[in-house]
């Protein structure tokens, strides 16, 4: 029946693309534990996602080296202030960078230290300055020292 | 003697022969396999039997948000989202509530070089500046994604890239997305976002590398306040778990029915 040829050929079209799907498709794609909804999905990707580098190495990592200066900033009032939020991610540090880049800006220290008078947040409570009035253009470390007490040294 | 007579069911001659009997038979075998089969393709028995015992929660005191920003720029560099694009998976917005009522909300660059000056951006490269006195309310509201519980923008995904995992974080699998953009729109909560250096849909992920280590997300751990803090609701002796259980809380827009998993202690009415 030379009408039903048509109809192969889309049969064949059909036939190409599900052996081209499992081909490409990988075995662990697919409907898992949550069901097809919330649940399709490729599951090597959370392997790949548990692999991601981990770039913020914490306070203990930094304390198995500079003991001393963990100390130090323990009795201080920036002792909640995380080693790396300042002095940048570790990374594979002492491999890999050699050195950490420090950030002694001005806007460093404003992050916190500008005064802002907002009752409903705790950032009323912290020692401010009005950036525009205290020694402009100046960076605090210069006078402040940010290990220790908040007064100058 | 009158007795009423009730009648008597009518009996009936049913024809069923032998080959009306067999027809039937296998009809209604046809018809409870095809019930019992559908159940299993809308019910699947692995999600009956879906118990984690963890499922990550986060919690969010605005009342201890100070804006310094670290958080945002913590995660940008964690999750390796280019610093200076205009892209961030979590951010921090700063409300001010004047004496007659108006609201401003602004999160400059989201905020990852934190609040430094007073003055609201109210886009454009327009700015205001709120006298002391005027201010009536004014508070930080950090804002990630809600690892909801029921994602509208798992649902959308026309190419299954992105999927609720068993302990109930949303990861985006970028070898699967098209980059399509529709779980963009979804999100009712804005949180995700086109990554420029990978060309897919990318969002935070509770910092999933980490959270599998045992280590805190890169945001909690330094935030200098404990204004974030991470936890799994499954578990009756998690301190985040007893908070949400005992203390007032609240999550973003519950009119969406996402059953968003981010509680926040102190969530204004102001915020969006």
């Amino acid at each position: 029946m030379h009408i039903l040829r048509p109809l192969y050929v889309v049969l064949a079209f059909a036939a190409i693309i599900l052996i081209a799907r499992s081909f490409w498709v990988p075995n662990d794609f697919g409907t898992h534990e949550q069901g097809y909804t919330y649940g399709w999905y490729r599951q090597s990707n959370i392997e790949e996602w548990k692999n991601f580098t981990v770039k913020y190495r914490g306070r203990e990592f930094c304390e198995t080296c500079h003991a001393a200066q963990e100390q130090k900033l323990a009795s201080a009032h920036h002792k909640n202030i995380e080693c790396e939020s300042c002095h940048g991610p570790a990374f594979f540090h002492p491999a890999d960078p050699l050195k950490l880049v420090l950030d002694r800006s001005r806007e460093l220290c404003l992050r916190c230290h500008t005064s802002l008078f907002y009752l409903n947040s705790q950032r009323s409570q912290i020692k401010g300055i009005n950036p525009d009035q205290h020694n402009p253009g100046l960076e605090c470390v210069l006078c402040h020292e940010p290990h220790k007490a908040s007064k100058p040294h | 003697m009158n007795r009423i007579r009730h009648p008597s069911p009518i009996r009936r001659e049913v024809p069923v022969n032998r080959r009306d009997f067999i027809i039937l038979a296998i009809k209604g075998t046809a018809a409870m396999v095809l019930v019992k089969g559908l159940d299993g393709i809308f019910r699947p028995p692995e999600v009956q039997a879906w118990t984690s015992p963890l499922r990550f929660v986060f919690l969010v005191d605005t009342y201890k948000c100070i804006g310094c920003g670290f958080c945002v720029k913590a995660c940008k560099l964690e999750n390796e989202i280019p610093f200076d694009a205009d892209v961030s998976r979590t951010w921090v917005e700063r409300y001010v509530v004047t004496g007659d009522g108006e609201v401003f909300a602004d999160t400059p660059k989201e905020a990852r070089y934190g609040f430094t000056t007073g003055r609201i951006e109210l886009g454009r490269g327009k700015f205001k500046d709120i006298p002391r006195e005027k201010i009536k309310k004014a508070f930080f509201v950090p804002k990630l994604c809600n690892q909801c519980a029921k994602p509208s923008c798992v649902q959308v995904c026309p190419v299954g890239a992105t999927y609720q995992n068993a302990d109930g974080v949303v990861l985006v699998d970028r070898k699967w997305c098209i980059g399509c953009g529709y779980c963009i729109m979804a999100c009712p909560y804005g949180m995700r976002f086109f990554h420029p250096t990978y060309h897919v849909a990318d969002k935070c992920n509770f910092c999933y590398h980490r959270i599998n280590q045992g280590l805190l997300p890169a945001c909690v751990q330094e935030c200098p306040t404990g204004a974030r803090q991470i936890g799994n609701i499954k578990n009756p002796e998690d301190p985040v778990e007893k908070i949400i259980r005992t203390r007032q809380v609240a999550i973003h827009k519950p009119e969406y029915g996402t059953n968003p998993q981010v509680y926040y202690i102190g969530l204004g009415e102001e915020v969006r």
